[in-house]
Parts: structure tokens; sequence; C-alpha cells
């Protein structure tokens, strides 16, 4: 519950930040965003990482599910180095690079941003799995389970809250990517705060950045309540145990 | 009821796991598969419920080849417990045992039920334990709840890797014996590896003793102890065989009747008597119905003292399961170097003595002296 | 474009080691105060009886973490130019880049001196050593690799975060990808992106190396097997 308390405080503090800023006018010869601006740029910012996000889930863990199995045991060590590597490269080069290959707009933006929320979404979904206990999974199997059966009752709930975490971070990680995809055209929060940055007006910035940190605090704490939701209850019980133990 | 005909398993390596194996295990036997790391044993267990494929020979589950059945439908017949357990951490102990009746389909009545039934069987508290998660429980806890989800089912045939393997030896010993417990009431046919020959002997009905791949010998515990079929054998069994001979048998088995038992109300003076005239230097004294209280020796019996007064209480004493070996053991710390036999209530009913082990061990000897064997003894 | 970018790479070798320069500065220098301070804060909440405050403290370093970097330097500015302090450049990027660093080290750290294996505090105690002993003999060289994890983490992720703090006027490898994209170079662009993912590479790797240094050399056997 604290947890919640804390978030609703900072998400206040912010919003009403942003409030007070837009209710500034205008600084010097510059106008202050109008409200609605500001709601539409939340809602198109919103509206990139849900299409990259909803794309990279859809793609990523039927992907990552398919490196863990013995079929693909030699691509699968390529294809999570990629990914490791993937993730090591600044999210400005990437932005860039996606820039020069694919062009400025709405649609390079959402291609960026989908590969890039794919790596962390396919790592975790390959970690989870693969921290599943062989013990386990061979009395799955020794007791008639299918293959099937054995990856949906036993493999998956247990890869679970891996693959939560995975898409959690993904997703915060999106929020910012696509601030700064703001710069090649995608549109969104990042547009205001550049906007901002180019004329030298803090308000303005102010405006961008604090519904952007919101919406990155809001979504983060959103889906961190949706993966406690989603751990199988007997998961939760083990972790409890095994903290007590310390 | 399970026969392997000419069974060989060669692993992609090159490795001959499993060479060329004849063996049938009847209704209703507890089989053990016995062997050094790396013998085979294990993976002959797996090829009966298909986990490993066979690279050639056949196995006949009564009578009916299991390459020719379905492969889930065929584990789902057979019960599978591991060393490592394998509980489903995210379900309940109930999910858990009921897994296979969950996988044929039973309504989920029936599967608590069955897992009720179980729980009580494994010597578990249901209304505790039923919707525990694995977490919570102690090591042996998880133990019984894998032996209970093996026999979820009720399947005919249990195929046990190391059961007891992980947790330790008073717990394991304690499973042991409320195993044997079980499949007395239950009488499944089980196929049981391990690689400790007091585990093999304690708990198998026949004991098929491996090396490298191939069957050495296969015959019930007293004939391997008595007539090892070469060295290896020997050398596996131990050189205190005789010794391990003792385990088969209960202290029940070769009680005597206490020479003199004497009741509390007694005269002291009429006892001496007695024992001075056969020559007796110690006697029992119990309470009325029966219960032990010690040891009487004749120069403690005196006029002025009560008789319950003048006893040497006991310092350890048997009870009729008590397997011999441990009766052995429990002789050195007896305060008068003769046994006491209790029955469930801590009623006297016989003892043991270390002249009346040494004539069962002389006995054992002297069959195994007439039985043939291999080389001479 | 290629071909642009390689000449671009040829003619101005200068611009690009000052950029490399620039951000390497920024980086170590933000990286450095991160390590001090969250060494510090993450050997304090590890103390016996505070785990309230470690969990308090590492709940609020994750929001922090959360916030994304463009916002959280918007953000700083403003608090900045509030408090008649420099507004652009180098200062809002290094506080926000050691905010960043903080919480993979402090977590790193509280984990890494929690999850000693308490038999071999016991043993420092049996053989009779104080407190601030088995901190410095046994906690601490065994939390070390786990803590230089935690650092790589952050240099890695800081690389990419000084990389945006380009354009509020800190320099570094970010600038020619900004200046690139307002003024459609792409030569620029990829320059500045090859060399910065480069940068961030490169220091992965030499991390890694200081990381398997730094393991004890028991533990680093213990970890292979």
């Amino acid at each position: 519950m604290k947890r919640y308390v804390t978030v609703v405080l900072l998400l206040a503090l912010l919003l009403g930040v942003t409030a007070w800023m837009t209710s500034k006018g205008s600084v010097g010869i510059f106008r202050m965003f109008s409200a609605m601006k500001i709601v539409g740029s939340t809602l198109r910012h919103l509206q990139i990482v849900a299409a990259a996000e909803a794309l990279a889930i859809l793609i990523g863990i039927p992907v990552g599910f398919l490196t863990t199995r013995r079929a693909s045991r030699f691509i699968s060590p390529v294809l999570i180095g990629i990914a490791n590597v993937g993730q090591t490269v600044p999210t400005l080069a990437f932005i860039g690079i996606a820039g020069v290959i694919l062009g400025m707009g709405y649609n390079a933006a959402v291609i960026a941003l989908f590969v890039y929320a794919l790596l962390p979404i396919i790592r975790n979904t390959y970690a989870g799995i693969r921290s599943v206990d062989p013990a386990v999974k061979e009395a799955a199997q020794g007791m008639g389970m299918s293959k099937w059966q054995v990856t949906s009752r036993v493999e998956l709930p247990l890869a679970r809250p891996v693959i939560m975490a995975g898409i959690r971070t993904s997703c915060v990680v999106n929020v910012g990517t696509a601030a700064v995809a703001g710069m090649i055209g995608a549109g969104g929060l990042g547009v205001l705060i550049m906007t901002g940055l180019a004329v030298r007006v803090m308000p303005i910035v102010i405006q961008g950045a604090a519904p952007t940190a919101a919406l990155a605090i809001a979504l983060d704490a959103l889906l961190g309540g949706l993966e406690e939701w989603m751990t199988p209850r007997g998961l939760k019980v083990m972790k409890k145990a095994q903290w007590q133990l310390q | 009821m399970i026969k392997l005909e000419h069974v060989g398993k060669t692993f992609s390596d090159g490795t001959e796991a499993v060479k060329n194996l004849d063996l049938e295990i009847k209704e209703g036997e507890f089989c053990v598969l016995l062997g050094p790391s790396g013998c085979g044993k294990t993976t002959t267990m797996k090829m009966i419920n298909r986990l490993i494929p066979l690279t050639s020979g056949k196995i006949y589950i009564d009578g009916v080849d299991i390459c020719k059945l379905d492969q889930n439908e065929l584990r789902r017949g057979i019960g599978y417990a591991i060393q490592n357990i394998g509980l489903f951490p995210h379900l309940t102990v109930w999910q858990n045992i009921a897994t296979v009746p969950m996988l044929k389909k039973w309504p989920k009545t029936k599967q608590r039920k069955r897992a009720e039934e179980l729980l009580e069987l494994v010597g578990m508290e249901p209304d505790t334990f039923i919707d525990r998660y694995p977490s919570e429980l102690s090591g042996g806890q998880q133990q019984r709840v894998g032996v209970a989800r093996c026999l979820g089912a009720d399947p005919p045939i249990l195929l046990m890797d190391e059961p007891f393997g992980a947790i330790d030896p008073i717990t394991r010993n304690k499973l042991q014996e409320e195993f044997l417990k079980i499949q007395a009431k239950i009488k499944k046919t089980i196929a049981f590896v391990t690689h400790d020959i007091n585990e093999a002997i304690k708990m198998g009905d026949r004991i098929a003793l491996m090396r490298a791949g191939e069957l050495v010998q296969f015959a019930d515990p007293a004939t391997l102890l008595s007539s090892p079929k070469d060295g290896f054998v020997r050398d596996f069994v131990g050189a205190d065989r005789v010794l391990k001979g003792l385990r088969l048998l209960r202290a029940k088995d070769v009680m005597q009747e206490p020479p003199l038992t004497v009741k509390v109300g007694e005269n002291p003076m009429r006892v001496k008597a007695l024992m001075e005239k056969d020559r007796m230097r110690w006697a029992m004294l119990t309470e009325d119905e029966g219960h032990f209280l010690g040891w009487i020796t004749c120069d403690d019996l005196q006029e002025s003292k009560r008789i319950r007064d003048t006893i040497t209480p006991p310092t350890i004493t048997a009870s009729l399961d008590t397997p011999l070996n441990e009766a052995l053991s429990m002789m050195f710390d007896s305060a008068i170097g003769t046994l006491a036999i209790l029955d469930d209530d801590e009623r006297l009913v016989g003892v043991l003595s270390f002249e009346i082990i040494r004539d069962v061990l002389g006995q054992q000897v002297d069959e195994a002296k007439t039985e043939p064997c291999g080389e001479g003894q | 474009m290629w071909v642009q970018a390689w000449n671009y790479l040829i003619n101005h070798p200068d611009k690009i080691a000052k950029w490399t320069l620039q951000h390497l500065y920024i980086i170590l220098v933000a990286n450095a105060l991160a390590v001090v301070l969250g060494v510090l804060i993450g050997i304090y909440i590890s103390g016996k009886g505070r785990e309230r405050i470690a969990e308090t403290v590492i709940y609020f370093a994750s929001i922090m973490m959360t916030v994304p970097s463009l916002a959280l330097y918007g953000i700083l500015m403003g608090i900045l130019s509030a408090l008649t302090l420099p507004s652009i450049g180098f200062l809002p990027v290094v506080i926000a880049l050691t905010l960043y660093g903080l919480l993979p080290i402090i977590r790193n750290t509280y984990t890494a001196i929690r999850e000693v294996d308490p038999a071999m505090i016991e043993a420092g105690r049996g053989m009779g050593m104080r407190e601030m002993q088995i901190l410095t003999k046994v906690k601490l060289p065994l939390a070390v690799p786990v803590i230089m994890a935690g650092l790589r983490q952050a240099v890695v992720m800081n690389i990419g975060i000084a990389a945006i703090g380009a354009y509020i006027g800190a320099g570094g490898l970010g600038q020619p990808i900004f200046r690139g994209i307002a003024n459609y170079r792409n030569d620029l662009i990829l320059i500045g992106a090859i060399f910065v993912s480069l940068l961030a590479i490169v220091m992965d790797l030499l991390m890694g190396g200081l990381e398997w240094l730094t393991t004890p050399k028991g533990v680093r056997i213990r970890r292979k097997s």
C-alpha cells in the first residue's frame, strides 16, 4: 500500500507542476503550450509506446520461447548475443541510425521503438523459461504430460514473473526512447521538451518533461501491479521463504 | 508383469549404458535396481516409461509391447518419483498430488478427495497440508508429497529413482519404514533405483545388481547376501554381509520368552530362593498388566526392601519390529546385556540375547554353506 | 552516405576525438561520484535492523530509474535555473548521470553484503573479528565483484544517457547525432551513432574484464564450476 501512496503523491506533484507551468500563459514573448496540446501529446506518446510495445510482445515472446527449444540450440546463443549487444547500444544512437535507415516520421519511429523494445522481452522470455528447475520438467514429463502440456502448465506459469518483468522494463524504457524519437518526427511529449530547449524557456521544458516523467512512473507502477498479480501464488510464497532465510 | 527382453541402450555419444538386459518383475513385487554410479540402473528404469527410448530389445507390460502404446497414456499409468522430487512450486500440495488425475480429467472434487486420501496414506495431516505450497514444506514433507503424487491415479506400477536420497538419514529411515508399510497395504509393482546396498536389502523383494550396463545377479536379499555370485557382488554387498543379513530379521522372528518374569507384588525372599535354585542371575519385573519395570539381580534382593526398590531400570528396550542389526547394537547399551522386547503397549513380550543372535547367524552361515555357489567360500 | 561518413571521419578526427573525450570526462566524473555515494549508502543500509530504510532507499532509487532521461534533464534544468545555478551543459548532465548510476550501485552493494554466506560471517566472529573488521576483510572483498557488476551496468547505461545530454549543451558524442538530425547530415548521425555504440560496447567489455579481475580467485573458480 505504501508503495502506491508514494507513486500517487509523486504523480500529483508532477502533474501539479505541469498545471502550474501551463497556467503561466506566457513567458516573455513565448506562449506556453495549452492544456489541450499537452494532453494531445501525451496521448500521442502513449499511442507510439503502445503500438511498439504490443508488436514487441507479440513477436518477442514467441521468439524468446523458440530460442529455448532444443531445435534452435545452435541459433539461440547467437540470437541472445545479438539481443545483449543491442541493449548495450545507446538509445540515441539507435534512434539516430533508425532515422538514417528508415527516414523520418511516425512509422519509422514506431519500427525503431519496436525493435528496441523487442530485446529485453526476448532476453527475459529466454531467461525465464531457462530458469525452470529441470527436475520439475522431468517430473512433469514422467507423469505423462505431453510436450505442449509441460510447456503450458509448467514452464510458462513458472516463467511468467520473469517475462512480465521484461515487459515492464521494455515498456518503461520505451517511454524514454519515444521521447527521444520526437527528434525523428514521432510526435509525442519529446517534441514539447525539445521546443522548450530550443527557445531556452524552462517552463515550456517542464511542460514536456513533467508529464513524460509522470507517464513513465505511472506505467511502471501499473505494470508492477500486474506483475504481482500474474505471479503464481506458489512462487510468491517461495520468494518469501527465501527472503526470510536471510 | 514387467518384462525386459534383450534390452539395450546406446546413447548418441556412443556410451553403451545398458547391454542386453533380461529382467522380469512379477506383479506386486518390489524390485530394486542396484549398482554403482553409471551401471545403467536409472537408464533401465527410465526406459520402462519411455523417458529414454530403447535402442534394442523390447519391454512388455502385462504382455503389451510398450512401444506400441501412446507414450503419454503409458506414463499416466505409471507412477514416477525422482530424487529431486520436482514438485511444481506454483501449485498447491493437492494440485501436485492430483496431477495425473487431472491429466486423466477426473472431476475436481474427486481429485481433491484423492489428494486427501493420499496425504493420509503418507502420514501427513490432510487439513493442514492440503492447500500449502511446496516451498512451505520441509525436505521430508516434500518427499512424502512426491510419493503421494506418484500414487495419484492409483497406477499399478511405480518407478522410483532414489526417492529418499536427498534427505537426512533419520528422516530417510522413517520414510523407508513408512513406505514399506504402505507397500504392504497396496502391493504395487515397483522398480526402485538405489546405489545404497542397505536400502536395497531393507526394501526389496528382489534385487537386480547391475554393473556397466549388465545384470550381474538378480535374487532376493537373503540369497544375495549369503550367496554372492562373484567377487564384484561380494565386494558391493560388503565384507560385513553376514551382519547385514541381520537386517532381514526382526526381533519378533527370533526372540525368546523371558526365563523368569516376576510381578510387582511378590515377596522378594521367595523370588530370591527361586533364582538361587535355578541358578539365575537376573529376572525381569513387570507390573500387573505386564509393563516392564526393570531387571532384578539375585544379590540385590533383600528382605527389608520392596522388590520394586531393588530393580535396575532398563537403559534401552526394543520393539517387535526392531531389525536384528539394530537390536544387536542396542544390546551393547543394555544394562544387563540382554535386551527386553516390548509390544506397542510397552508390555514385555520377549528377550533377545547375544547367544540367540549368534545362533541365528550360525544357522544362516550353515544354510549358506549347503547352498551351491559359484566360487569356493 | 556511408562514403560521406567515412570522409568525415578521415577529415575531422580531431572533432571526433574531442567529442569522445568530452563524453568520457562526463561519464568518469558522474560515475565516480555515483560509486562513492552509492557504495557508502549501500554499506549503510545493509547494516542490521535497517531493512525498512533499505527498502525505502532502493524503492526511491528505482523510481528514479524509471524517469526517462530527457524528462529528467528537463526537470533538473528547471530546478537548477530556479536555484540560479547553471542549468545547461555539464552540471545537469552530471547530476542526472549520478542519480541514474546510484540505483545499480546501491542495490548491488546492498545485495552483495547481505548475501555473504552467513557461515563465513560466523567464522569471522568466531575467530574474534570485530564488526568493522568483518566488514572490511570478509564482506567487502566478497562484495567487490558484485559492485563492479553494478558499476558496469551504470557506466554502459550512462553512456547512452550522456549522449542525450549533448542536446542540452554538454558536448560529447551525442552532439554530431543531434546536429546531423537538425541539418539532415546523415554522415554526422552515423559517425555519432557508431562511435557512441562502439564506446558503449568497448566499455562494457573493459568493465567486464575489470569485474573478472576483481573477483577473488577462489570465488572465480567457484563460479566457473
